[in-house]
């Protein structure tokens, strides 16, 4: 198939950007999207022109190094997918496809498609951990989890940290990130020591980037390629609620 | 000129004496201790953010040295082990059903097909134990049972249940524990992180590693970096073969760059393919996609009886299907080692029974297990591996049995260390999948996690001490005459990509680079083939330092820069692969001689001549130099690998 391409350039942080157009024929529908678009830096190399920086690594959904708006949607049109896991069979000859890259206060562009998400590492930073330094484990038995709470622990856990969520909600928020981080470790037993402490400070470093509030639209549990629960983010706020006042009291 | 010349055999590999179960007590008694007030005085660099790099680099925080972390991605948590999927081995013997430290060992060496160190391996299986606990105590969600205890799969090459998961993300989740250390740690200020780093050379100073020269990938900004003693944790180089279950990033560059100032590289032709990837679908693709060997546990793999039959599976009836893994090998079935059920695959379709297209693949089939344990069972313990593989071929495997086909995975060579993981260079320490260390010629399945969190969270931390606590660590600046030299020969390389200014792309070598190492130094390898491989390695690294183009400059994120240094080096990697091979001429684990097999197809191992590690001196404008590391079995009996 041939398809119109609308892709966002931008050479640095500091400059001007815009929309440039790109024609690309002869796209296999077996094609993920990311092989479209080497396909197409090929030809732009072979012109002479700069190919188009995109983020990507594992190239099978699970790094969350991918990203991209298309066509205004994260990661675009299919539901629990990422970009390199988005095929070209779900688009038709003929198609004008908008390529943009996440944009989000939290998330500054460095070239063209690509952002900066170290903001994410920053929230982790704050306490999306148990403290348990190497070797001061007890045996892995010592301590049975019910099966529901490792289940849910774990479908909380499978966030790829990609960034969609934020890239898909209004007020740029990190919310769906940073429950899923305080689900995942405040479901278990070992989690519980910190758990308090974990979310104040995980919802202080969120705020401080520059991610914006939750104001319950829900895009980035539609958007997640995960599908992390939007009830996470009713968990972080029960949780930061009595943190709150067992903390001032 | 030869091909190569042969060294001194390697004396000492620092192994303790002593009966194997003690020797690793020995040798954590015996390393010298660095007084914790001292530690923050040592600096170590940690290239890798893995699951040896990311554990390593957190453990040697929490100990008080000062860490700095490298990785290439934008974030720590992104290193490829996040791929892994299936599990990984413990012989915490929590099924009763006979395992033990011993039995792990054995398995490991006897999967390994006797071309491992017995010191190393065991060392590996008592360690295992330690991981589970660590990890759990860390937040890992490991699958459990409802009475709330851990669970446990079996994996190919064993006879026990020892292998711990995650639904079908169990790297995901174990290196998001590492991570998480990692990310409390820099934190605790005890981790400087530098991601979107790449290191390009090794700077090597009064013979001991002592920093390295690295770019800022978004600025594009060339420095120098200095430490008491650099660790490699930098993963494996299967992406030689373009095509490959590893992400788009992994390379060989910074071992690469280690083996040209000094450190030996070891069996570099030790490769494994794994049996069960989604086929190819055309000429544009640009990776291939593992869908875990824990689908063999309940998959049943089968072929057709006619060549070239042209109906679809369910048409085809059960008498005229070959189930050609339980026909062959009844006791193990389906979950033979990798290298036996790839090579089958192969043998299949080579005699014209393959399916799907190009007749390159074989049927992975679910209906029986279905049956079985219903659906519902089925899509707990595969769903996310099921929508992986519809997402990717557009085929819902609950209704026609998946197609695979075998695709390079992961790489068993690595730099050469010694017990402690230290390599030739003093200083430079090489884990997890960037060393050669612990699994011969053949890799089990869910052994590398547990490998790499060995390595990182507890024997290097260990046997690091004992080099940190003697050394002289005059101060290191970027004036250095070696630090100059190393950072203008990198300038110098960069600047010769970006003006040769040629007509063909990086990607469009990368992939002909990666059709002659498949077609040569794949799942069977000839003298002629491999010597024709040569050749056109040569040949095609030639017309590349001609013809390629990278366009952009040098001062920015240029991605096409990048591959340029990757692919670079994987050409002077990919004809020591095939060298190495050459000269193997013995069948060994992932290793298949053409030339030496059993009557019945199996590989033929020849131990009278090849009980040893091949070790490679970089060997600059001259060939390179073979140096042997003798293997005794002290512990486990050579066999001929029966899995029948
Ligand atoms: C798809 C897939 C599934 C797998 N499933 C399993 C499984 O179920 N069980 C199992 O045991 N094993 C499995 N393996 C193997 C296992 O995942 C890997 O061997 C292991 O995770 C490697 O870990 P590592 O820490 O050595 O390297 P990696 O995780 O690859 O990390 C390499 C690190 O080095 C950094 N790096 C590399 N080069 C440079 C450079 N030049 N400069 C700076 N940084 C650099 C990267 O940024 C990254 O942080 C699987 C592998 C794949 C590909
Ligand atoms: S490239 Fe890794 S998730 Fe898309």
């Amino acid at each position: 198939m041939n398809l119109t391409l609308r892709i966002w350039r931008q050479h640095g942080p500091e400059e001007k950007g815009r929309m440039v157009k790109y024609r690309v024929e002869d796209v296999s529908p077996d094609m993920s999207f990311l092989e479209m678009l080497d396909m197409l830096n090929e030809e732009l190399t072979l012109a002479g022109d700069e190919p188009v920086a995109f983020d990507h690594d594992c190239r099978e959904g699970i790094c969350g190094m991918c990203s991209l708006m298309i066509n205004g949607s994260a990661h675009g049109p299919e539901r629990a997918t990422t970009t390199c896991q988005l095929h070209m069979r779900h688009f038709n000859d003929g198609d004008t496809i908008d390529i943009e890259p996440w944009r989000a206060r939290a998330f500054p562009v460095v070239k063209d498609l690509v952002v900066d998400r170290s903001s994410f590492d920053r929230i982790i930073q704050a306490g999306g951990y148990i403290s348990a330094p190497t070797g001061s484990a007890p045996d892995a038995h010592a301590t049975p989890v019910p099966k529901a709470d490792a289940d849910a622990a774990f479908e909380a856990a499978t966030c790829i940290g990609c960034g969609a969520c934020v890239a898909a909600c209004p007020n740029g928020s990190g919310m769906l990130f940073t429950a899923a981080k305080v689900t995942h470790l405040g479901l278990l037993p070992q989690g519980q020591p910190e758990r308090d402490e974990r979310v104040l400070n995980m919802i202080h470093a969120h705020d401080d980037a520059g991610f914006g509030g939750c104001t319950n639209t829900g895009e980035c549990h539609e958007v997640c390629p995960k599908g992390i629960p939007l009830a996470s983010i009713g968990r972080l706020n029960r949780d930061f609620l009595k943190a709150s006042r067992s903390i001032s009291r | 000129m030869n091909l190569y010349t042969e060294g001194d055999p390697i004396a000492d590999t620092k192994a303790p004496e002593g009966p194997i179960e003690t020797r690793w007590d020995t040798r954590r008694f015996e390393a010298k201790l660095v007084n914790p007030a001292n530690r923050r005085k040592r600096t170590v660099i940690v290239v890798g953010t893995g699951l040896a790099g990311g554990s390593a680099a957190a453990t040697l925080g929490e100990a008080g040295y000062h860490v700095k972390s490298y990785c290439y991605q934008d974030s720590p948590r992104r290193a490829h082990s996040i791929a892994a999927q299936g599990g990984i081995n413990a012989a915490k013997n929590y099924r009763n059903d006979g395992d033990s430290v011993h039995r792990l060992f054995y398995d490991t060496v006897k999967g390994g097909d006797f071309r491992s160190r017995e010191s190393n391996v065991h060392r590996l299986a008592q360690v295992s134990v330690e991981i589970i606990d660590q990890c759990v105590a860390q937040g890992v969600p490991f699958a459990r049972e409802y009475g709330g205890l851990l669970d446990n799969r079996s994996f190919g090459g064993a006879q026990v249940s020892r292998t711990f998961y995650a639904r079908g993300q169990t790297g995901q989740q174990l290196l998001l524990g590492a991570y998480q250390a990692l990310e409390r740690q820099v934190a605790a200020g005890t981790v400087e992180m530098h991601a979107r780093h790449e290191m390009l050379d090794l700077i090597v100073v009064d013979g001991k590693a002592r920093g390295i020269v690295v770019r800022d990938l978004v600025t594009g900004e060339i420095t120098t970096d200095f430490a008491d003693a650099v660790v490699l944790a930098s993963g494996g180089y299967g992406n030689v073969f373009f095509l490959s279950t590893n992400a788009k990033g992994c390379n060989v560059t910074a071992t690469w760059r280690a083996h040209r100032k000094g450190a030996l590289f070891a069996n570099p032709c030790f490769t494994q393919i794994h049996p069960t990837c989604i086929p190819q679908s055309g000429e544009h693709q640009s990776k291939l996609t593992l869908m875990s060997e824990s689908l063999r546990n309940d998959g049943r793999v089968w072929v057709p009886k006619e060549k070239g039959d042209p109906r679809p599976a369910n048409e085809i009836p059960e008498d005229e299907r070959d189930y050609y893994l339980e026909r062959i090998y009844p006791s193990f079935g389906n979950l033979v080692p990798r290298d036996i059920a790839s090579r089958a695959a192969k043998n299949v379709c080579d005699e014209g029974r393959g399916v799907g297209p190009g007749g390159l693949g074989v049927y992975l089939d679910f209906a029986d297990a279905i049956a079985r344990l219903g659906q519902d069972a089925v899509e707990a313990k595969y769903g996310n591996l099921f929508e992986m593989y519809e997402r990717i071929t557009g085929e819902d495997p609950n209704k026609v049995p998946m197609r695979i086909y075998p695709a390079v995975h992961y790489t068993m060579g690595g730099l050469w260390v010694d017990y402690d993981l230290q390599s030739t260079i003093p200083g430079l320490f090489v884990v997890g999948e960037a060393n050669f260390s612990d699994h011969g010629a053949n890799r089990l399945g869910a052994s590398a996690l547990m490998q790499g969190l060995a390595d990182g969270y507890f024997v290097l931390p260990n046997t690091i001490n004992d080099y940190l606590a003697t050394g002289d660590f005059t101060p290191v600046t970027e004036e250095h005459p070696a630090a100059v030299e190393a950072r203008s020969a990198v300038e110098e390389r960069i600047n010769r990509f970006l003006s040769i200014d040629g007509d063909r792309t990086v990607d469009s070598f990368h992939r002909e680079l990666g059709r002659i190492m498949w077609d040569y130094c794949g799942m069977e390898r000839t003298d002629e083939g491999l010597r024709k491989a040569i050749e056109l390695i040569r040949g095609l690294r030639e017309e590349f330092w001609r013809r390629v183009k990278v366009p952009g400059s040098g001062d920015d994120l240029n991605q096409a820069l990048e591959k340029a240094g990757r692919v670079a080096d994987f050409f002077e990697l990919a004809e020591l692969m095939c060298i190495d091979a050459l000269h193997r001429t013995e069948s060994c684990g992932g290793h298949f001689r053409g030339e030496s097999q059993t009557p019945d197809g199996e590989a033929l191992r020849d131990d009278e001549n090849f009980s040893y590690v091949a070790a490679w001196e970089w060997g600059g404008d001259q060939p390179p130099v073979l140096h042997k590391e003798d293997l005794t079995f002290e512990y486990v009996h050579l066999v001929q690998r029966s899995y029948k």
